[in-house]
C-alpha cells in the first residue's frame, strides 16, 4: 500500500517538472513532451486518489485525460510539423505571430 | 438485427470510409463509392426476405428513445409503400453513382461523400415514423443536394442551388409548424400511435394543418404553381443529381401525402381534394404544354416530370383503391423512366457538352443502342402498354373515372400531349439527317453506360408485363389508407365479402 | 394451342432485334423473320381446324393475372373488383383475323425478302415487321379491352417505327410521328370508352361486355357514350374522318409496310374492334348511324382525293381509307359479318395492289409519280396481270372477291342503314372503279414517260416477289366465294361461321331487291371502269385536263386534300404549340417572376435594413469600437507574441489565485 502522500509527491514533482519544461525550454517538441509530463503528473494524482478513496472515478477520469492527451499530442505534433515546414526550425523564439 | 438502421446508415459508414481514403487516389474513391452503393442496394433487397406483404402494419420496427424530454423517438419502420421507395432509392443512387464515373472530374471525394449522405437522408425519410425524425431526415437531405448542384452544377448553378434550397426550406418550415400542432393534439410524435389512436384533429384545425403539410409536400412534388425550382435545379444539376432529384426527391413529396396527409387528416383531405385535383390537372396539361416548347432537353424532361407527378397527385386524391395503388406504382414508374431519360441526356451531354435539342439530330445512325434505349424509355414515359408507365396511368385513369369522368378526360389530354413532346424530342434528336459534323463521330454506349440502363429497362418491362409483385406489397397499406378516408366504402366491401368479379 | 400463335413472331422479333442486327447473316435474318410468321400461320391454321372440329364456340386462355384486383365504385353505387388478366380469346372472328394477319403477313414477309434485299438495315426491318405481327395478333386475340389495347398501341408503335424506317429522311420521321400522335388522339376516346364500360359494367372483359350488353345491363345513354368514345379510337386507328390525315403520309414507309400495316391489317383494327363489341354497338342506334354515316362519308370523300393524286402509293392510300369506310358502313348497318368479310377480301386485294405497286416502283428504281410511268404492260407483264386482278376485285366486278363483300355491305346498308349512307356507298363504288383504272391506264398503258436511264434499268421483279403476288391474286379473285350469297347458289358460309362471335344480321331483303342491288353495284363498277377507259385511253386524258381547267379551284381544293392538313397543322397543332409557348412564357415571366420577385423584394427589404444598420446601429457599434481601439493600443505592448510569456503569465496568475484562495479560506 503506497501512502497517499507519496502519490501526491510524485504527482506534484512530475507536474512541476513538466511546467518548467513548458515555460523555459525553447524547443517546441520538448515543450510538447513536457506538456505530457504535466498531464501525467495529474494522472498519477487522480488514479492514486481514486484508489485511496476506493472510487473508480479517479481512474475513469485519468483515462479521459489520457485520451485527451493522445488527441492533443496528435494535433499538437501536426501543428508543429506544419510549422516546421514553413519555418524550418523548432525554435519557439521565432514564433511570435501573436504579437499585438 | 436492426436491419433498417443498418440500411439507413450504411452509406454514412461508406462516406466515412471515403473520407479516409487519400486524396490522389481518384480511382479508389470511385470504386469504393460504387461498391458501397451497390452493397446498399443489395442490403435493401435483403429487406424483401423478411417482408410480409399480407399486412398493412409497419414492419421491422425499431424504437428507441432519442430526446426524452421532448418525447422524440428514434422510430423506424416500413410498409409496402416505403419498401418500394427504399428499393427505388438504393437502385437509383447506385446507378447515379455508376453514371458519374467519367462525368465528374474534380473534387471526387467530396462528390461521392455528398451522394452517400444524400442517400442516408432519402432512405431515412422513407423509413422514419417519428415526425421529428422524419423532419430531420427531410432537412438533412437538402444539404448534400445543395452542394451537389452548387459545386458540380452548370453555369447558373448557384442561382439554382439557392433557389432549390430556399424554396424547399420554406415549405418544410410550414410543415414543422404543422408537426408541432399535431403533437399538441396527440401528445406524441409517433406516427403509429397517431394512426392507432382512432381520433383525428378537430375539423377546423385539420384544414390548417393539412395545408401546412401540403405546402411542404407540394413544393417537393412539385405541384403547380410551386414547380419553378425544378427546371432550374435540373438543368444546373450534374446528371446524377438530376437522376436522384427526379427519381427520388420528387417522390418524397407524394410519399408525404400518402404517409401523413391522407391518414392523419382524412377529413381535410376530402375537403381539399377538389383543390388538389384541380392543381394536379393543371399541372398535367400545363407541364405538358410547357415541355412542348422547351429547347433544352433537360428542361423538357423536367417539365414532363411536373406533368407526370400531376398524375400521381390526381390518383392519390381520387381515394379509390385502384387510383391510389396506381398512383403509388406511378411514383416508382416515374423514377424509372425519368431517371433513365436524365441518364440519356447525361450520356449525350458527356459527348457533346450541350443539351440543346437543336444541336442534335440523326443520332440514330451513329448510336443505335442509345437510340433503342431512348425509345424504350420514351415509350415507358408516354405510357405504352407493355411497359411500366401504362400500368400506373391506366390504373389512375380508371380509378379516377368513377369519381369524376371529367378528371379522366382532362388527364387524358395530358397523355396525348405527352406523346407529342416526347416523340417530337425523339424525332429531333435521333431521327433526321445527321447534319452537325460534331455529331458524326459520336461513340455509342459503353459497357458501363449500358449497365446503368439495363436494370431500368428490365424493370420497365417487368412492371409493364407482370406488375403483380409490385402491386402485391402496396395492396394492404393502400387499402388501409383508403379505409381511413372513406370508412363507408370499406364497410361495403367488407360486407359483400370478396368483391364480386363479373 | 392458339396462345402459341403470337409467340413465334415475338421470338422472331427478339432474335432479329437483339442478335440479328449484329450477328446474323442476311440468310439467317430472313429465315428467322419469315419462318416465325410461317410457324404462326401454321398454328393459326391448326387452331382454325380445331375450332371447326371442336364443340366450343369460344376458347379462352388465361396466361396470368396482369393487374391484380382493386376495388372501384360503380355507377349503380356498388363496388367491383377491377382486375385484368393477360388472357387470349379465340372464336370465329379471332380465327378469321389470325388467318388473315398471319397469311397475308407471311406473303408480305416473303415479298420483303426481295424488296428490301438491298437495304442496310435488313435485320431491323424484319425485327420490326415481326414485332408488328406479334402486336397485331395480340390485338385480335386479346380477351379484354386492356390486352386489346396492348396490341392496339403496339401496332401503333410498330407503325411509327416502320413509317420512319428510313429515319434520316425528315418526311419519313415526321410522318411516323404524325401517325402516332393522330392515333393518340383516338386513344384518348378509346380510354374514356373503357372507363365508361368499367364504370357501368364493372368489367372490361370482351365476352362479359357483350353478354351484359345483351342482357340489358346497359342503359341506352351509357351504351351510346361508350360506343361513340370507342369509335373515336377506331377513327384514329382506321383512318376515318376526322383522323385520317396520317395514312397518306404514312406512305413514306417501305412499300411492304404500306401493304401489311396500312392496308391489310392494322388500319382494319377499328373495324375488328367494333365487330368484336357488336352487342354494345347494337344497343345504340345513334352510334350505329354515326358509324354508318362516317363510313360512307369517308368512302366518298377519300375516293375524291384518290381521283386526282399522281403518287401511285397515295392513290392506294386514299383508296384504303375509302374501303375502310365501306367496312364501317357495313358495321353501322348492323351487318358486322359483312364488314369483316370486306375486311378480309380487302386485305387480299389491297395487299396485292400495294405489293404490285411496290413491284412497279422497284422496277423503276424508286419512281412513284405516275406521270413518269406509262406503257409498263409489256415490261413487267406479271405485275401487270396481278395488278389487273386486284383492280377488278376492288372495282366490284362480279365474280371477284370485292364484288361479294361490297355487295353485301351495300345490301345491308340499303336494308337497315341510313339511306343517305347507302347512296353514298353506291356513288363511292363508281369512283373506286374509276380511280383504280385511272391508275392502271396511267401506269401500264399509253406512251412510256420515264426518262432514258429508268427505261433501261426497268425489269420484272424476282420470283421471291412475284410468287406472293400470284398467290394474293388468286385469293383476290376467288377469296370471295367463301361468302357466296344464297341468291347465287352459295350458302353465305362466311357470315354463318362468324355468327357465333358477331351475332346474326337482322335485315333481310326480298330476293328481287337483292338481285337488283347486285346488278346496280356491278353496273356502277363497270361504268366506272368504262369511264376511266374513255378518259385515259381513248381520249388520252384530255377530258381530265379540260375538267381541271374548267374547275380549277375545285381541282385545287381536292388535289390539296381539301386543305385539311393545313387546317390541322395551322389551327390545331399550331394552336397547341402557341399555347405551349404561352404557357412557357407564363411560367418564366409570371410564376418564376413571382418567385424571383419575392426574392428581389426580400433583397430590397434587406437593403433598407442595411442602410439602417449602417447609419444607426453601426454608428453606435462603431463608436464603441473606436473607444476600444484606442484603449487597446496601450495594451498591445503587453503582447510580445511569445507563447512562453503567455504561459508564464498564466502560471503566475494561477499561483496568485491559489494563494488568494488559501489565504482567504
Amino acid at each position: 500500500m503506497v501512502p497517499i502522500d507519496a502519490v501526491f509527491a510524485l504527482g506534484i514533482a512530475l507536474f512541476v517538472l513538466g511546467l518548467f519544461g513548458v515555460l523555459f525550454r525553447k524547443n517546441l517538441v520538448v515543450m510538447l513532451m513536457s506538456l505530457e509530463l504535466v498531464l501525467n503528473g495529474l494522472n498519477v494524482i487522480l488514479a492514486g486518489l481514486g484508489f485511496h478513496l476506493r472510487s473508480p472515478r479517479g481512474s475513469i477520469f485519468a483515462i479521459f485525460v489520457i485520451l485527451m492527451a493522445v488527441a492533443e499530442a496528435a494535433v499538437g505534433f501536426a501543428l508543429i510539423l506544419s510549422y516546421f515546414r514553413q519555418k524550418k526550425t523548432y525554435d519557439i523564439d521565432k514564433l511570435n505571430e501573436l504579437k499585438g | 438485427m436492426p436491419i433498417l438502421s443498418l440500411v439507413t446508415f450504411f452509406p454514412l459508414a461508406g462516406a466515412v470510409l471515403l473520407l479516409a481514403l487519400p486524396r490522389g487516389r481518384g480511382k479508389a474513391v470511385k470504386l469504393t463509392a460504387n461498391i458501397v452503393t451497390g452493397l446498399e442496394f443489395a442490403a435493401t433487397l435483403l429487406l424483401l426476405r423478411g417482408f410480409d406483404p399480407g399486412t398493412a402494419e409497419m414492419q421491422f420496427v425499431e424504437r428507441a428513445p432519442w430526446i426524452k424530454s421532448a418525447g422524440i423517438q428514434y422510430l423506424l419502420g416500413l410498409d409496402g409503400i416505403s419498401l418500394l421507395l427504399v428499393l427505388l432509392t438504393s437502385l437509383l443512387t447506385f446507378l447515379a453513382t455508376l453514371s458519374s464515373w467519367k462525368a465528374v472530374a474534380h473534387r471526387l471525394k467530396e462528390y461521392y461523400v455528398f451522394l452517400l449522405l444524400l442517400e442516408v437522408g432519402m432512405i431515412g425519410v422513407f423509413v422514419s415514423l417519428d415526425l421529428i425524425l422524419f423532419y430531420v431526415f427531410w432537412e438533412i437531405m437538402l444539404v448534400p443536394m445543395y452542394f451537389l448542384i452548387g459545386i458540380w452544377g452548370g453555369e447558373r448553378k448557384l442561382y439554382a442551388a439557392i433557389k432549390f434550397f430556399l424554396y424547399t426550406l420554406f415549405g418544410s418550415v410550414m410543415m414543422l409548424i404543422g408537426i408541432l400542432v399535431v403533437r399538441g393534439h396527440y401528445g406524441t410524435f409517433d406516427w403509429t400511435a397517431m394512426t392507432g389512436a382512432g381520433t383525428f384533429l378537430p375539423a377546423a384545425l385539420q384544414g390548417w394543418v393539412f395545408l401546412a403539410f401540403a405546402l411542404g409536400f407540394a413544393i417537393k412534388v412539385p405541384m403547380f404553381p410551386f414547380h419553378t425550382w425544378l427546371p432550374d435545379a435540373h438543368v444546373e444539376a450534374p446528371t446524377a443529381g438530376s437522376v436522384i432529384l427526379a427519381g427520388v426527391l420528387l417522390k418524397m413529396g407524394t410519399y408525404g401525402f400518402v404517409r401523413f396527409s391522407l391518414p392523419l387528416f382524412p377529413e381535410a383531405s376530402r375537403k381539399f381534394a377538389p383543390l388538389m385535383v384541380g392543381l394536379a390537372l393543371t399541372a398535367i396539361v400545363y407541364g405538358a404544354l410547357v415541355s412542348l416548347m422547351q429547347k433544352d432537353m433537360k428542361k423538357l424532361v423536367a417539365y414532363s416530370s411536373v406533368s407526370h407527378m400531376g398524375f400521381v397527385i390526381l390518383g392519390l386524391f381520387a381515394f379509390t383503391p385502384l387510383a391510389v395503388k396506381g398512383a403509388v406504382l406511378q411514383m416508382i414508374n416515374h423514377g424509372i423512366s425519368t431517371g433513365a431519360l436524365f441518364l440519356i441526356v447525361g450520356v449525350l451531354y458527356e459527348r457533346r457538352h450541350t443539351r440543346l435539342i437543336a444541336d442534335f439530330g440523326g443520332l440514330s445512325s451513329r448510336m443505335p443502342v442509345t437510340a433503342a434505349v431512348f425509345l424504350v424509355m420514351a415509350m415507358s414515359s408516354i405510357g405504352l402498354p407493355g411497359l411500366n408507365g401504362f400500368i400506373g396511368e391506366f390504373m389512375i385513369l380508371m380509378g379516377v373515372f368513377p369519381v369524376n369522368w371529367v378528371w379522366t378526360a382532362v388527364a387524358g389530354l395530358g397523355i396525348v400531349l405527352g406523346a407529342g413532346y416526347m416523340l417530337w424530342l425523339y424525332q429531333r434528336v435521333m431521327f433526321g439527317r445527321l447534319e452537325s459534323p460534331a455529331n458524326a463521330s459520336l461513340a455509342d454506349l459503353s459497357a458501363r453506360e449500358f449497365a446503368t440502363f439495363f436494370p431500368l429497362i428490365v424493370l420497365a418491362f417487368w412492371i409493364g408485363i407482370f406488375p403483380k409483385p409490385f402491386l402485391a406489397v402496396i395492396d394492404k397499406p393502400v387499402e388501409k389508407i383508403v379505409r381511413i378516408i372513406h370508412p363507408e366504402t370499406a364497410a361495403a366491401a367488407v360486407g359483400s365479402g370478396p368483391a364480386e368479379v363479373r | 394451342m392458339f396462345a402459341w400463335i403470337p409467340l413465334f413472331p415475338l421470338l422472331g422479333a427478339l432474335a432479329n432485334g437483339l442478335l440479328g442486327i449484329k450477328f446474323f447473316s442476311r440468310k439467317a435474318v430472313q429465315a428467322v423473320g419469315v419462318g416465325s410468321v410461317a410457324l404462326s400461320f401454321l398454328a393459326s391454321a391448326a387452331s382454325f381446324v380445331a375450332l371447326l372440329r371442336g364443340s366450343e364456340d369460344v376458347l379462352v386462355a388465361r396466361l396470368f393475372s396482369w393487374i391484380p384486383p382493386s376495388l372501384v365504385p360503380l355507377a349503380d353505387g356498388g363496388t367491383a373488383a377491377f382486375a385484368v388478366d393477360l388472357a387470349f380469346r379465340y372464336d370465329s372472328l379471332a380465327a378469321v383475323m389470325t388467318l388473315v394477319v398471319t397469311g397475308v403477313g407471311l406473303l408480305i414477309h416473303v415479298y420483303s425478302v426481295g424488296y428490301m434485299a438491298h437495304d442496310r438495315s435488313f435485320a431491323r426491318f424484319f425485327a420490326y415487321l415481326n414485332l408488328f405481327t406479334f402486336a397485331m395478333l395480340v390485338l385480335v386475340l386479346g380477351a379484354n379491352l386492356a390486352v386489346l389495347f396492348i396490341g392496339w398501341e403496339g401496332v401503333g408503335l410498330c407503325s411509327y417505327l416502320l413509317i420512319g424506317f428510313w429515319f434520316s429522311k425528315d418526311a419519313a420521321a415526321a410522318a411516323g410521328k404524325k401517325a402516332f400522335l393522330t392515333n393518340r388522339v383516338g386513344d384518348f376516346g378509346f380510354i374514356l370508352g373503357i372507363g365508361v364500360l368499367l364504370f357501368v359494367l364493372g368489367t372490361i372483359d370482351l365476352g362479359s361486355i357483350n353478354r351484359l350488353a345483351g342482357e340489358g345491363a346497359l342503359t341506352k345513354g351509357a351504351a351510346t357514350a361508350a360506343a361513340l368514345l370507342l369509335f373515336i379510337g377506331a377513327t384514329g386507328k382506321s383512318a376515318q374522318i376526322p383522323l385520317y390525315t396520317w395514312l397518306p403520309d404514312a406512305m413514306e414507309g417501305p412499300t411492304p409496310v404500306s401493304a401489311l400495316i396500312h392496308a391489310a391489317t392494322m388500319v382494319t383494327a377499328g373495324v375488328y374492334m367494333v365487330a368484336r363489341l357488336h352487342a354494345l354497338f347494337t344497343l345504340s342506334g345513334l352510334a350505329l348511324d354515326v358509324i354508318a354515316l362516317v363510313g360512307a362519308g369517308t368512302a366518298v370523300y377519300a375516293a375524291t382525293m384518290a381521283l386526282v393524286q399522281f403518287d401511285i402509293k397515295r392513290v392506294l392510300a386514299y383508296s384504303t381509307i375509302s374501303q375502310i369506310g365501306y367496312m364501317f358502313l357495313g358495321l353501322g348497318s348492323g351487318a358486322y359479318a359483312a364488314g369483316v368479310f370486306h375486311l378480309m377480301t380487302h386485305a387480299f386485294f389491297k395487299a396485292l395492289l400495294f405489293l404490285a405497286a411496290g413491284s412497279v416502283i422497284h422496277a423503276l428504281s424508286g419512281e412513284q409519280d405516275m406521270r413518269k410511268m406509262g406503257g409498263l404492260r409489256s415490261r413487267v407483264p406479271t405485275t401487270y396481270r396481278v395488278f389487273l386482278v386486284g383492280a377488278l376485285a376492288i372495282s366490284g366486278v362480279p365474280g371477284l372477291s370485292g364484288f361479294f363483300s361490297k355487295d353485301e355491305i351495300l345490301a345491308s346498308a340499303f336494308a337497315s342503314g341510313p339511306t343517305v349512307a347507302w347512296a353514298l356507298g353506291v356513288l363511292g363504288a363508281g369512283m373506286t372503279a374509276f380511280y383504280i383504272f385511272r391508275l392502271i391506264f396511267l401506269t401500264f398503258f399509253g406512251p412510256e414517260r420515264m426518262d432514258e436511264a429508268a427505261r433501261l434499268r426497268c425489269h420484272e421483279s424476282p420470283p421471291v416477289m412475284t410468287v406472293p403476288l400470284r398467290i394474293l391474286a388468286f385469293l383476290s379473285a376467288f377469296g370471295g366465294f367463301v361468302g357466296l350469297p344464297h341468291l347465287l347458289g352459295g350458302g353465305a358460309w362466311f357470315g354463318k361461321f362468324l355468327e357465333s362471335s358477331t351475332g346474326r344480321h337482322a335485315g333481310h331483303l326480298a330476293a328481287g331487291t337483292e338481285a337488283l342491288l347486285m346488278a346496280l353495284s356491278a353496273g356502277v363498277g363497270l361504268a366506272g371502269i368504262y369511264g376511266a377507259y374513255v378518259v385515259y385511253v381513248r381520249k388520252r386524258g384530255a377530258p381530265a385536263f379540260r375538267l381541271k381547267e374548267r374547275f380549277g379551284a375545285l381541282h385545287r381544293l381536292v388535289f390539296r386534300k381539301y386543305f385539311v392538313d393545313e387546317f390541322y397543322d395551322g389551327i390545331l397543332v399550331g394552336g397547341i404549340l402557341r399555347l405551349g409557348r404561352l404557357a412557357g412564357g407564363f411560367d418564366l415571366k409570371v410564376i418564376d417572376g413571382l418567385v424571383d420577385g419575392a426574392a428581389a423584394l426580400t433583397r430590397r427589404l434587406s437593403k433598407i435594413s442595411i442602410f439602417f444598420d449602417g447609419r444607426v446601429v453601426d454608428g453606435a457599434v462603431n463608436g464603441v469600437g473606436a473607444v476600444h481601439r484606442h484603449a487597446s493600443r496601450l495594451l498591445r505592448r503587453v503582447q510580445t507574441g511569445y507563447v512562453y510569456n503567455y504561459a508564464l503569465a498564466v502560471v503566475f496568475g494561477l499561483v496568485i489565485i491559489m494563494a488568494l484562495v488559501v489565504t482567504v479560506f
